[in-house]
């Protein structure tokens, strides 16, 4: 019961991870109607830029770290999403009004350009930093000795998330931004006819994506203490999977997607085996998408004819 | 190609130096920003896992300085192309000369590649550059099928040429079966492999079809990476007996092919025979397909491509529609898949990365959906324009990457913009593909 309850946290966390990767993933999809592959390198190329500014921070002498975690917060976020912004710029914004498979077959080619990309511009090998949170909580003590933990780091990742959730929440729901964003998800021309700048809506969701990414980048960077050039695929696939099987388009199917997830793969790893907790993953996303083709909270498609 | 022309339109309209070095400026510092941290600085753990650091900030202005320069020769050419595009650059002489040679392309370049060999014989490298080339114009011709004709957006296709190349390899290494009796093993293996994937995608459209199609590559890969004692895991399975001209193998021996014909040995026999092997399996591929598209069952993948409701209105089954295209892309993937296990004597799990199955839809998608000649070609461009950066490894994919940006921006609907509709009501006409759905699915 104990090591249920410890490995239903290190669960939670890995599911808020994802989360954040998958919220990104679904706001580009609900507006452009495009898998944007490169997305899962976006996070990977976030982790790499937190890691850096740390290292910068560390070695110009700083020791508070909360203002440590804010400047690499906001720098992380900054030229994540600027990168972001790029990638629509260059890669899709030309091909918006193409055929459905063009744009993503280029982000299948965006993706290999950043992954290749900080292969030869950080070198191949993983990246590690100290732990900088320590210390956490003896949630639970056992008579046999086994104790549930719940660390600083833990608890930060998932009030991040929670607050971020909230904050995304309500930009999209109340702001004039989230109105464009939901008027360009229903239908641009249309939205475009009514004065809202399409352009620059579907770009700010990009920049909105980034550098949701690129907060997931740190935590995973501060979860884990290492990032590498790779993780952006591994990453990649399973956000998408959690956004498809949240339903994809939908923001809190997303989250709820990530922490399915997570899930999966913790308890798998937990009580079956370490190797076969990806395979897990997606079996249960291909059984889900079975009885359920639109995911979770996902609307039913409607048939044009 | 409005949104690019547009963009074009606009840039010719704000022609003069000041505006363009504005541009190149602000892309510049958009480099600058993008570049400071991931190019200017080079981060490396130490021997005791401490990270270290090190400046690289001529690297980094050098970059900038590219880019600047890069946007204003960018700029530069949009302004002398004009608003028109690049299409207006080609006079129609040329066009109208360009669909004559497209008539006879096809047959001139099967007598050239069948002539591969004999013109090639000394050069090594050249044949197997033709072999690599034709495998992959297998694989696109396979993956054509799923994708070109039935429109069923797959990107885990390299899953099925593992399963053929696991096949091939496992039964010849285990059980001694000829290289004859495992092909046809192999891909229906495949095959069978590409039904059980089918059945769960039925009721899927679309993006949800790719996420699971990719999904499914992974669980294969990961499978035979981690099922060890049947696999060997991450160390493959190495000793593949090489292939047999039908019982009789090509080797110095005295059973040999060259002594039985009594010509003197040379390894280049056997690259000889392996060329036209792949050339054999993938026309028969290209034949199978034409042959299928011409009976009730290719017509109801095109169909189901076009319009998957309608499709259901005039009682087609989409079941098996789905479910056959499904199978027969995968067997011709198995086929290949056990070619490559016997090409290689070895295989392990890193051939068969999404890396592949992304290669393969990118060759399709390139080649112009749903034209034979237009994968061949495609397959060509890709692969021979991959062997000329084989010298920067670590630059090699960063190039590749760029340049399935750059043409899918330059040509999103592929080489061969144009196909021939299977069937003919009146008179027969080429549809531009811009018109038709595909990967719909």
């Amino acid at each position: 019961m104990d090591y249920f309850a410890q490995q239903l946290i290190n669960g939670l966390v890995l599911g808020s991870i994802y989360g954040l990767i998958a919220i990104g993933y679904t706001m580009v999809y609900g507006i452009v109607g495009m898998i944007n592959f490169a997305h899962g390198d976006i996070f990977m190329i976030g982790g790499f830029i937190a890691l850096i500014t740390f290292l910068i921070l560390v070695s110009l002498g700083l020791t508070a770290i909360p203002v440590i975690l804010l400047v690499v917060l906001l720098v992380a976020m900054a030229i994540t999403a600027l990168y972001g912004w790029t990638i629509e710029r260059i890669a899709y914004r030309p091909l918006r009004h193409s055929f459905r498979l063009a744009p993503m077959l280029s982000a299948i080619g965006m993706s290999f350009v950043l992954t290749n990309y900080s292969q030869v511009a950080q070198g191949a090998r993983v990246k590690p930093i100290p732990p900088f949170i320590t210390g956490g909580y003896t949630l639970h003590e056992s008579p046999d000795g086994f104790v549930i933990q719940l660390s600083n780091i833990q608890i930060m990742v998932v009030v991040t998330t929670i607050v971020l959730l909230a904050i995304f929440t309500w930009l999209v729901s109340r702001t004039r931004l989230g109105r464009d964003m939901r008027a360009c998800e229903q239908d641009q021309t249309m939205a475009a006819l009514l004065g809202v700048d399409v352009d620059r809506t579907i770009s700010m969701t990009f920049v909105i994506g980034a550098a949701l990414a690129a907060v997931a980048g740190l935590m995973y960077l501060l979860y884990y203490g290492l990032v590498d050039f790779f993780m952006g695929f591994v990453a990649g696939i399973k956000a998408f999977t959690a956004a498809v099987l949240g339903g994809i388009g939908s923001l809190p199917g997303a989250m709820l997607g990530g922490l399915a997830i997570g899930l999966i793969e913790t308890f798998w790893s937990a009580y079956f085996s370490v190797e076969y907790k990806d395979v897990a993953a997606f079996s249960i996303l291909i059984v889900v998408l079975i009885f359920m083709p639109t995911g979770l909270l996902g609307r039913p498609e409607v048939e044009k004819v | 190609m409005t949104a690019l022309s547009q963009d074009t339109a606009s840039a010719s309209r704000s022609a003069g130096i000041l505006p363009l070095l504005k541009t190149a400026f602000f892309n510049a510092l958009v480099a600058l920003v993008l570049f400071s941290l991931m190019v200017g600085i080079r981060t490396e753990a130490g021997s005791d896992g401490q990270l270290t650091y090190w400046t690289r900030f001529g690297e980094l202005a050098s970059l900038v300085a590219a880019v600047f320069g890069g946007s204003i020769v960018i700029e530069l050419l949009r302004q002398w192309i004009g608003p028109t595009g690049a299409e207006k650059l080609v006079p129609p002489a040329v066009q109208s000369g360009m669909s004559f040679i497209g008539r006879y392309l096809a047959p001139a370049l099967l007598i050239f590649t069948l002539l591969v060999p004999v013109i090639f014989y000394n050069q090594r490298y050249i044949l197997d550059l033709a072999i690599l080339v034709l495998t992959y114009v297998m694989l696109g011709w396979g993956l054509n099928v799923v994708v070109g004709l039935a429109g069923l957006l797959d990107l885990g296709y390299v899953a099925f040429y593992a399963v053929g190349a696991y096949s091939y390899g496992l039964l010849a290494t285990n059980f001694g079966w000829s290289f004859w009796i495992c092909l046809p093993l192999a891909g229906i293996l495949a095959a069978f492999w590409g039904v059980l994937l089918g059945f769960p995608v039925l009721r899927l459209r679309g993006d949800y079809l790719a996420i699971v199609t990719l999904a499914f590559g992974e669980i294969i890969r990961l499978v035979i990476i981690n099922w060890q004692e049947l696999t060997g895991g991450p160390n493959g399975v190495s000793g593949i007996p090489r292939p047999t001209f039908f019982g009789i193998p090509l080797d110095n021996s005295d059973d040999g092919l060259a002594a039985k014909l009594g010509i003197e040995y040379s390894p280049t026999h056997r690259i000889v025979f392996l060329f036209y092997l792949i050339l054999a399996l993938a026309l028969l591929t290209n034949w199978v397909t034409i042959r299928l598209r011409r009976l009730p069952i290719g017509r109801a993948w095109e169909a189901l491509r076009e319009d998957e409701v309608a499709c259901r209105a005039l009682g087609i089954n989409t079941t098996t529609t789905k479910l056959t295209a499904f199978a027969t892309g995968a067997m011709f993937g198995g086929f290949a898949g056990a070619f490559f296990a016997t090409r290689q004597g070895f295989i392990s799990p890193e051939s068969f990365t999404f890396q592949e199955s992304a290669l393969v839809l990118a060759i399709v998608v390139l080649g112009g959906m749903g034209s034979q000649l237009g994968v061949a070609l495609a397959a060509l461009a890709m692969i021979g324009g991959f062997e000329l950066f084989r010298g920067l490894e670590g630059y090699r994919m960063l190039v590749f990457g760029m340049a399935m940006v750059l043409i899918m921006i330059w040509r999103p609907r592929g080489l061969i913009g144009h196909r021939a509709p299977t069937v003919y009501l009146t008179k027969a006409q080429a549809i531009s593909s811009d018109l038709v759905k595909e990967g719909h699915g």
